[in-house]
C-alpha cells in the first residue's frame, strides 16, 4: 500500500466526517493563526524599532562621550578638556579606522520664529557637513554648508520638514508644498537665511496613515481650526528627525557660544562627537585606535568615553527575543491542545471503526499497514488544519493591524508561515501515534466479533 | 502433503485460573481442490479451528502447515501476509467496508498485496463477474442485498486467488432461498477446483459436502468422507454438479 494510497484513503476518512473533522482542526486552526499572528506583530515591533534606530543614525554610528575621570584621576578633573575641535582634527588625522567624525555644537534654548508662528526645534546644532552621512539625511531641496559658510560663519540654516511645517505651513494644511529657501527665520532674534530642506523622514506605516488621509481631503473639518492634544502621531525618531535645525559649526560658535557662558569665558567644548567606523568588524580597534589619539589630546586624562548604538540593538535583539519567546510559548501551547483534540477525536474514530480494522486485517493488513493509516490520516487533518489556519492568519492580521500601533504595523513572514505548519505536522504526527499503536495492536478475530 | 496439515494442536485459554481446551489435540488433513465442512454446535471450538486454521490466530500446542509453511511460530506480519496471499474468507455478517463501493471493497485484499491500480480494477470485475454482480459495481454495500452483499464478500475472498477459502456460517444470515443459492455459488467455485472449508452449526448445511468433521468439546467427535464410502456427491462428479447454476 503506497503513501499516495495511504493519503486518499485518509483524505477520504476525513470527508466523510466533515463537520467533526472540521471541530477537530479548529484546534489547529487557531492554533496556527494566533502562531502567525504573533510573529507577524513581533516582526511589526522589530520593524518598528529598526526603522527608529536607523533613523536615529544606523547601527555603525559611534558616541564619543563626555565622561567623569576615574577615580584614580580625581586630582586631575579640573584640568580635564572635555570634546573639543581638537579631538576632532586629531582623529580626522590620526585615527585612519575612523570613516567619519562629526562634532557637534548645539545651541540650547532656542526658539524659531517667523513672523506670528514660534517653534522650538528637536535640536538645534552647529556641523559640518559630515553630519548627513553621520545621521543618514537626505536633502530634498536647496543646498548643504559650503566651506564659505564655514569660514565666514554665515547665518544660514538647514531645516527639517517639521520645522517648515510649523513655521510656514504643512502641505496637508495648505494643499500645496511651500519650499522655503531663500527665506529668512529668526534663531533666538538672530536672522537667518533657509538655504536647504530635508526629505520629511516617516516609517513605513505613517506614510500610508499619510497617504490616506490625503484621499480624504475633502472632509471638511467641523468647528473651529484645531489641533489634536500634544500627542505626535507616529514614530518618535522620525519626529524629532523632522524637527531638526543644522547651521555651521562656526556659526553656533561665533554667534551664540562665543559670547560667553562660563563665567564670562567662551566655553570651546563641543556637545557631541560623532564617530562612524570603516567597517563594524573593525569596531574593536577603530575604537581602540580613538581611544589612543584621544588619550594624547586630554593629555592622559580619561574624560571620554564610547558608546555604541549596538547596546542598542542587543537591546532591540533582546525585547524581540523575549516576545517572541512568551508568544511562541502560547502558541504552541495552543497547537497543543489542537494536537490533543486530534488525538481524542482519533481514538474516538478507530473505536467506532474497530470491526472495519478487524475486517482489514483478515483480508491481510499488517499491523504497520494499520498504524501508517491512522497515522496518516492525523497528519492529514492537521495539515488540512494547518492551511485553514495559515488562511485564518491573514485574517488575524488584518484585525491585529486595526489594533497595533500604527508605527508597528504586523508582517507576516514565509517563516513564520512554515514553521506553523511544520509544527502543525509533527502535532499530528505525535498526536496520532497512540491512537494508530492501539489500532495495530488490535487482534483481528477480537475486532471482528466487536459490536 | 495436504494443503493443510494439522497435527496435535490444543488451544487453551486461561479464564480466572481456569484452563479451557478449545481445541484439545485435533488432527486433521485438507487436500487441495476439497469441498470439506467443520461441524458443530456453538461452543464447540469449530470457530477457534477456523480461526488457526485462517492465521487469525495460532496454537497453543501442536503444529500446522498450510501450503508447506509451518504457521505456528510465525510473527503477526508474516501472518497478515499469509491470510493476504492464500486465503480468502466469507463471513456471517458479511463484513463489508461500509464506506467503500462494491468494487473497492473487492480490491481490498489487493491494496495490501501492493498490487498496481489498473491489475486491482481488473481482478476486482473479473471477480465479481465470477459471482454475477459485475453490474453492480458502484453500489454501496448498503444498496444491495443479503445474498448480494455475500457474493461481493466472496469475490473479495477470491480476488487475490487464495489456496483456501472459509466460510464462517455464510448462508447464517440470509434466508433459505438465498442462502442455497450462495451453497450453489459455493459448490461451483469447488467444480473449479477451489479448496473451501464450510464451517456450520447446521447439518443440512454441512450436507451439500463430501467430507464432513464434526467438532464437540474441542475435539473432533466423527469424520465423515463419503468419497471413501464411494457416495462421493461432490460437485465433480455428482448430480448437484448438475444443479449449479
Amino acid at each position: 500500500m503506497n503513501l499516495f494510497n495511504t493519503i486518499a484513503v485518509g483524505m477520504k476518512e476525513v470527508w466523510a466526517h466533515k463537520f467533526r473533522s472540521l471541530l477537530t482542526m479548529l484546534g489547529i486552526i487557531l492554533g496556527v493563526a494566533s502562531l502567525v499572528g504573533m510573529s507577524a506583530l513581533i516582526k511589526g515591533m522589530e520593524n518598528g524599532m529598526k526603522e527608529a534606530m536607523i533613523a536615529m543614525g544606523g547601527a555603525d554610528k559611534v558616541l564619543l562621550e563626555q565622561q567623569e575621570v576615574p577615580s584614580w584621576q580625581e586630582h586631575l578633573a579640573p584640568q580635564a578638556p572635555g570634546r573639543t575641535m581638537a579631538d576632532v582634527i586629531a582623529l580626522r588625522h590620526s585615527a585612519p579606522l575612523l570613516r567619519l567624525v562629526s562634532p557637534e555644537m548645539a545651541v540650547n534654548d532656542v526658539i524659531l520664529s517667523r513672523g506670528e508662528k514660534r517653534t522650538w526645534p528637536s535640536e538645534c546644532v552647529g556641523v559640518w557637513p559630515a553630519v548627513l552621512e553621520m545621521n543618514l539625511h537626505t536633502l530634498a531641496h536647496g543646498r548643504f554648508f559650503t566651506d564659505l559658510d564655514e569660514e565666514q560663519a554665515n547665518p544660514v540654516c538647514v531645516i527639517g520638514t517639521g520645522i517648515r511645517d510649523d513655521l510656514f505651513g504643512s502641505p496637508e494644511d495648505l494643499g500645496r508644498e511651500i519650499i522655503p529657501i531663500g527665506e529668512t527665520i529668526l534663531i533666538n532674534s538672530q536672522p537667518f537665511t533657509i538655504v536647504g530642506m530635508f526629505e520629511r523622514y516617516e516609517g513605513e506605516e505613517d506614510r500610508r496613515q499619510r497617504e490616506l488621509a490625503a484621499q480624504r481631503k475633502n472632509e471638511p473639518q467641523v468647528g473651529p481650526q484645531r489641533q489634536r492634544g500634544w500627542g505626535r502621531r507616529g514614530n518618535w525618531a522620525f519626529w524629532r528627525k523632522n524637527q531638526t535645525v543644522y547651521m555651521p559649526l562656526n556659526t553656533a560658535w561665533i554667534r551664540f557660544r562665543a559670547a560667553g557662558d562660563r563665567d564670562g569665558i567662551p566655553d570651546p567644548r563641543l556637545t557631541d562627537i560623532d564617530l562612524k567606523v570603516a567597517k563594524l568588524e573593525l569596531l574593536e580597534p577603530a575604537l581602540q585606535q580613538a581611544r589612543n589619539v584621544l588619550m594624547l589630546t586630554h593629555r592622559g586624562i580619561e574624560d571620554f568615553g564610547f558608546r555604541t548604538q549596538e547596546n542598542q540593538l542587543d537591546n532591540i535583539n533582546q525585547q524581540i527575543r523575549n516576545a517572541r519567546l512568551s508568544g511562541g510559548l502560547i502558541a504552541g501551547i495552543s497547537l497543543l491542545v489542537g494536537g490533543i483534540g486530534i488525538m481524542n477525536i482519533m481514538l474516538a474514530s478507530i473505536n467506532e471503526r474497530i470491526r472495519e480494522i478487524g475486517i482489514c486485517k483478515a483480508v491481510g493488513a499488517t499491523g504497520p499497514a494499520i498504524f501508517t493509516q491512522i497515522l496518516v490520516e492525523s497528519a492529514v487533518i492537521a495539515l488540512v488544519g494547518a492551511a485553514m489556519g495559515v488562511v485564518a492568519s491573514y485574517g488575524f492580521v488584518q484585525v491585529l493591524a486595526q489594533m497595533s500601533p500604527s508605527a508597528n504595523a504586523p508582517v507576516i513572514t514565509p517563516l513564520a508561515l512554515v514553521v506553523g505548519v511544520a509544527f502543525s505536522l509533527v502535532v499530528g504526527v505525535v498526536a496520532g501515534l497512540f491512537p494508530a499503536f492501539k489500532a495495530a495492536r488490535l487482534n483481528p478475530i477480537q475486532a471482528l466479533r466487536y459490536e | 502433503m495436504a494443503l493443510v496439515e494439522v497435527r496435535n494442536v490444543s488451544k487453551i485459554y486461561h479464564l480466572g485460573g481456569e484452563e479451557i481446551r478449545a481445541l484439545d489435540n485435533v488432527s486433521l488433513d485438507i487436500e487441495a481442490g476439497e469441498f470439506i465442512s467443520i461441524i458443530g454446535p456453538s461452543g464447540s471450538g469449530k470457530s477457534t479451528l477456523m480461526h488457526i486454521l485462517g492465521c487469525l490466530d495460532t496454537p497453543t500446542k501442536g503444529t500446522i502447515s498450510l501450503d508447506g509453511v509451518m504457521i505456528q511460530g510465525a510473527s503477526p506480519r508474516q501472518l497478515a501476509a499469509i491470510r493476504n496471499q492464500k486465503i480468502g474468507f466469507v463471513f456471517q455478517f458479511f463484513n463489508l467496508l461500509p464506506k467503500l463501493n462494491v468494487v473497492q471493497n473487492v480490491e481490498l485484499p489487493m491494496i495490501y498485496a501492493g498490487c498496481s491500480a489498473r491489475e486491482r480494477r481488473e481482478r476486482a470485475l473479473e471477480a465479481l463477474e465470477a459471482v454475477g454482480l459485475a453490474n453492480r459495481s458502484k453500489h454501496r454495500p448498503s444498496q444491495l442485498s443479503g445474498g448480494q452483499q455475500q457474493r461481493v464478500a466472496i469475490a473479495r475472498a477470491l480476488v487475490n486467488r487464495p489456496r483456501i477459502v472459509f466460510a464462517d456460517e455464510p448462508t447464517g444470515n440470509l434466508d433459505s432461498h438465498t442462502g442455497e443459492a450462495i451453497l450453489a455459488l459455493f459448490r461451483q467455485l469447488s467444480t473449479q477446483g477451489r479448496t473451501i472449508v464450510l464451517v456450520t452449526h447446521d447439518p443440512e448445511i454441512a450436507a451439500v459436502t463430501p467430507r464432513r468433521i464434526e467438532i464437540r468439546d474441542g475435539k473432533i467427535a466423527a469424520k465423515v468422507d463419503l468419497t471413501l464410502a464411494g457416495l462421493d456427491r461432490s460437485p465433480r462428479s455428482g448430480p448437484a454438479a448438475g444443479a449449479a447454476p
